[in-house]
C-alpha cells in the first residue's frame, strides 16, 4: 500500500501558492482541498454552501459571540472546525490529499505523511501577478493584497500558536518569485520525494 | 473614597474582561477576587472583619447552611457558598442523568410519541424544554434537546434552525420559573431566603403564562419553515428506538428516580426546612454512590470552572457592596424614579434585561441583589416585588441576542457544529419579539397583581 502524502500548502496571497498547490496535486495524482472542502461538507448534508462560504478562513469577532463550556458561538469558528474535523477524517481514513491554507500545517501536524510549505514571493511580482489576473490597478491590487493578506494571518494566529508564514511552523518555506511557479513547483517535488524517500 | 474607586476600576475591568475572552472568566473573576481583597479591603479599607465577612467560610459551618429554621434570614454579603454548593450538587446529578442516556432517551420517546410529525415535536420540544430547564441548568437542557433535533432534521428532512431557536428561548423561559432554573434565580432566593414555592407562585406564573403566548408566537412565525418538506415521505420504522439510547436500564431507573427525590426535595424545601445547599450535597452523595466505580468519572466532569467563577465573582461584588457603592446606586434608582414604584419597577425589569442581553447575567443580578435589598429598606417598597422584576428581566432579556445567556450560545454553537449557521440577524428577528412579549407580560402581571 503507498504511504500516506500530505501536502500542506501555506501561502501569501499572489504568490502563486493556489497555482503551485494544483500542480503538485497533478504532478503526484491527488484530490486537492480548497474552498472546495466546503462544497463538499455541505453536499453530503442538503446544506446551502454560500452560509458556510462567507465565513471560510475568517477569525471570529470576539465581542460578538461567546464560548461556553468550550462551545462557541461565532460561524467563522465552527466553520474552521468544520474543515479541520474534515480533513482530520480524511487523514485519518489514510487518504492522501493536498490541502491549500485551513491551518493544515498545524491541525494536521501529527501525521507522519505531511509536507507543509509555505509560499511567499517579493511584493513587486505579488502585485502584478494580482493585476493581471484580477485586471486591477497598482494600488487596487496593493489594497486586495493587503486585506487579503491581513485576514489569512489573523485567521490563522487565532487557531495555531504557530504565526501564519514563520518558517518554523512549517516544513519548507520557498519565495515562489525567485524561480516562478513551474521551477518552485520543482524544487518542492524534489523536497517532497526526497522525504518520501527517507521515510 | 479610594477604596470605592478600585472596587468600581476592578469590577469594570472584569466586567470587559469576561466579554472579550481574553482570558477564561473564571481566571478573571478570581483574579478580580483577589485584587479586590488585597487593594479594596487592604489597601483600601484596611479591613480583616470585611475580608472575613466576605470569604464567608463560616457560614458553612453553621446549622442554619444546612437546615433553616424557618426564619428568612437578611440578605449576606461575599461568596454565597449555598449557590456554590447547590450548582455543584446538581452538576454531579445531571452528569449522571446524562451517563446513563436519560436526557437522549426522554427526547426520542417523545418524538416517539407523537409520531414523529415535525409539528407536534416542535411543540413538545418547546413544552419540554421549559420544563427541564425548571430543575436543570439550560446549558445541560439545550446540549441534548438541540443534539436530537439536529439528528431529527436530518431524518425528517426539516431545517433544524426554527426548532433550536424556539427551545433555546423557551430553556431560558423555563429557568425564570424556579428558584433552581437560571443562576440569578439561585442567587436571589439563596441571598434574600425566598423558597422553591416563592418562586414558581410569583416568577412561575409569570412564565407559565408567557409560555402560552410564546409557543403560539413561534408557531405562527417558524410553521411555513418547518413544513417545507412536509410532503417527503419518511418511514418510521428506519429511525432509532428511543430504547437504544439507554446505556444502562438499572443506572437509567436510579437516575431517574434521584432526579424525582431532587424535584421533591426542591417543591418541599420550605416545609421541610432543608436549604439548597443541603439538597445539593444529598444528591451528589446519592448520585455518587449509585454510579459506583463511574463516580469519579462524573466528578472529573463537574464544571469546576463555572464554580471558580462564581467564587471570584462574589468576591468582587462584596467589594462594591462594602465599600458603598450599591448603596449609592440604590439611592440613585430611588431619586430617578422619585419613590413611585412603577417606574423603580420598570427601571429593574428594562435596565436588567437590556443589560442581560449583552453581558452575563450572573453578575449582573449578583449586583443588583443588595441594590435592590438597599431599595426595599429605603424607598419603603416590597423588596419581593423588585425580586421578582429582577429574576425575570435577568432571565429573559438574556434571550434577545447570542451572547445574552449560555443557552443561546450552546443551541448556536450546536447547531453551527453541523453547518447550521446562525448568524445575530437571524438570531435576533426571532427572539428579540419573542423577549419583549414575555417582558410585557411579566411588566402586567407584576402591575396587575402586587401594585
Amino acid at each position: 500500500m503507498e504511504k500516506q502524502l500530505i501536502i500542506s500548502v501555506g501561502r501569501e496571497y499572489g504568490s502563486g501558492g493556489h497555482e503551485i498547490a494544483q500542480r503538485l496535486a497533478e504532478i503526484y495524482g491527488l484530490p486537492i482541498y480548497d474552498h472546495n472542502l466546503l462544497d463538499e461538507y455541505a453536499k453530503e448534508r442538503g446544506l446551502d454552501v454560500r452560509h458556510l462560504k462567507e465565513y471560510d478562513e475568517s477569525r471570529r469577532n470576539p465581542l460578538m459571540y461567546r464560548t461556553v463550556r468550550g462551545m462557541n458561538s461565532s460561524p467563522e469558528h465552527n466553520v474552521a472546525q468544520i474543515q479541520f474535523d474534515f480533513l482530520k477524517k480524511k487523514a485519518e481514513e489514510g487518504e492522501s490529499f493536498v490541502v491549500v491554507g485551513r491551518c493544515s500545517n498545524y491541525i494536521l501536524r501529527e501525521y507522519e505523511g505531511l509536507v507543509s510549505v509555505f509560499v511567499l514571493g517579493d511584493l513587486g511580482v505579488k502585485l502584478e501577478r494580482i493585476e493581471q489576473i484580477y485586471h486591477l490597478n497598482l494600488k487596487e491590487a496593493a489594497d486586495l493584497l493587503e486585506i487579503k493578506d491581513k485576514k489569512r494571518k489573523k485567521y490563522h494566529n487565532s487557531h495555531c500558536p504557530v504565526k501564519w508564514g514563520d518558517s518554523r511552523g512549517y516544513h519548507i518555506s520557498v519565495n515562489s518569485s525567485k524561480l516562478g511557479i513551474e521551477g518552485t513547483v520543482q524544487v518542492l517535488k524534489q523536497y517532497i520525494d526526497a522525504r518520501r524517500n527517507e521515510a | 473614597m479610594l477604596a470605592q474607586v478600585l472596587a468600581v476600576v476592578i469590577f469594570l475591568a472584569m466586567f470587559v474582561l469576561i466579554v472579550t475572552e481574553i482570558w477564561e472568566r473564571h481566571i478573571v473573576t478570581l483574579v478580580s477576587g483577589l485584587l479586590t481583597l488585597l487593594l479594596v479591603f487592604g489597601l483600601g479599607m484596611h479591613s480583616m472583619d470585611a475580608i472575613v465577612e466576605t470569604i464567608n467560610v463560616h457560614s458553612i459551618f453553621t446549622p442554619e447552611f444546612w437546615i433553616t429554621t424557618g426564619e428568612a434570614s437578611s440578605s449576606h454579603s461575599g461568596i454565597n457558598w449555598e449557590t456554590i454548593v447547590f450548582i455543584a450538587g446538581m452538576m454531579i446529578m445531571v452528569e449522571g442523568m446524562a451517563h446513563v442516556g436519560f436526557f437522549r432517551w426522554l427526547c426520542m420517546q417523545i418524538a416517539k410519541l407523537v409520531k414523529y410529525k415535525v409539528i407536534p415535536i416542535f411543540l413538545t420540544f418547546m413544552v419540554l424544554s421549559a420544563f427541564l430547564a425548571m430543575f436543570i441548568d439550560s446549558i445541560t437542557v439545550i446540549l441534548f434537546l438541540a443534539a436530537v433535533t439536529i439528528e431529527l432534521s436530518q431524518l425528517l428532512k426539516f431545517n433544524p434552525v426554527p426548532m433550536i431557536l424556539a427551545e433555546v428561548f423557551c430553556a431560558n423561559l423555563g429557568g425564570s420559573a424556579t428558584m433552581c432554573g437560571d443562576p440569578p434565580n439561585i442567587i436571589i432566593g439563596t441571598s434574600l431566603s425566598y423558597s422553591f414555592a416563592d418562586f414558581i407562585t410569583n416568577t412561575g406564573v409569570m412564565a407559565g403564562v408567557a409560555l402560552i403566548f410564546v409557543v403560539v408566537y413561534f408557531y405562527l412565525i417558524f410553521k411555513k419553515e418547518l413544513t417545507a418538506n412536509a410532503n417527503v415521505k419518511i418511514d418510521v420504522t428506519t429511525l432509532p428506538s428511543p430504547s437504544e439510547a439507554i446505556k444502562s436500564k438499572r443506572g437509567f431507573v436510579v437516575s431517574t428516580i434521584i432526579f424525582l427525590c431532587a424535584i421533591v426535595m426542591l417543591v418541599t424545601h420550605a416545609s421541610t426546612g432543608l436549604t439548597v445547599a443541603f439538597i445539593g450535597t444529598f444528591i451528589a452523595i446519592v448520585t455518587l454512590i449509585a454510579a459506583g466505580k463511574d463516580a469519579l468519572e462524573l466528578i472529573k466532569k463537574v464544571d469546576y470552572k463555572t464554580l471558580l467563577f462564581f467564587v471570584g465573582l462574589f468576591v468582587v461584588v462584596g467589594g462594591l457592596e462594602q465599600t458603598g457603592i450599591l448603596t449609592q446606586m440604590a439611592q440613585l434608582i430611588g431619586e430617578i424614579s422619585g419613590g413611585n414604584l412603577y417606574v423603580m419597577i420598570t427601571i429593574i425589569v428594562w435596565v436588567s434585561a437590556i443589560a442581560s442581553a449583552f453581558v452575563d447575567n450572573i453578575p449582573f443580578a449578583a449586583t443588583m441583589i443588595p441594590v435592590i435589598s438597599n431599595l426595599a429598606a429605603t424607598q419603603g417598597v416590597s423588596l419581593d416585588v423588585l425580586s421578582w422584576s429582577l429574576a425575570m428581566g435577568t432571565d429573559i432579556g438574556g434571550s434577545a441576542t447570542p451572547i445574552g445567556a449560555s443557552a443561546n450560545v450552546v443551541g448556536i454553537a450546536t447547531a453551527a457544529k453541523e453547518g447550521h449557521i446562525i448568524k445575530w440577524g437571524r438570531y435576533c428577528k426571532a427572539m428579540v419579539p419573542a423577549t419583549v412579549i414575555v417582558m410585557a407580560i411579566s411588566m402586567v402581571i407584576i402591575f396587575m397583581r402586587y401594585l
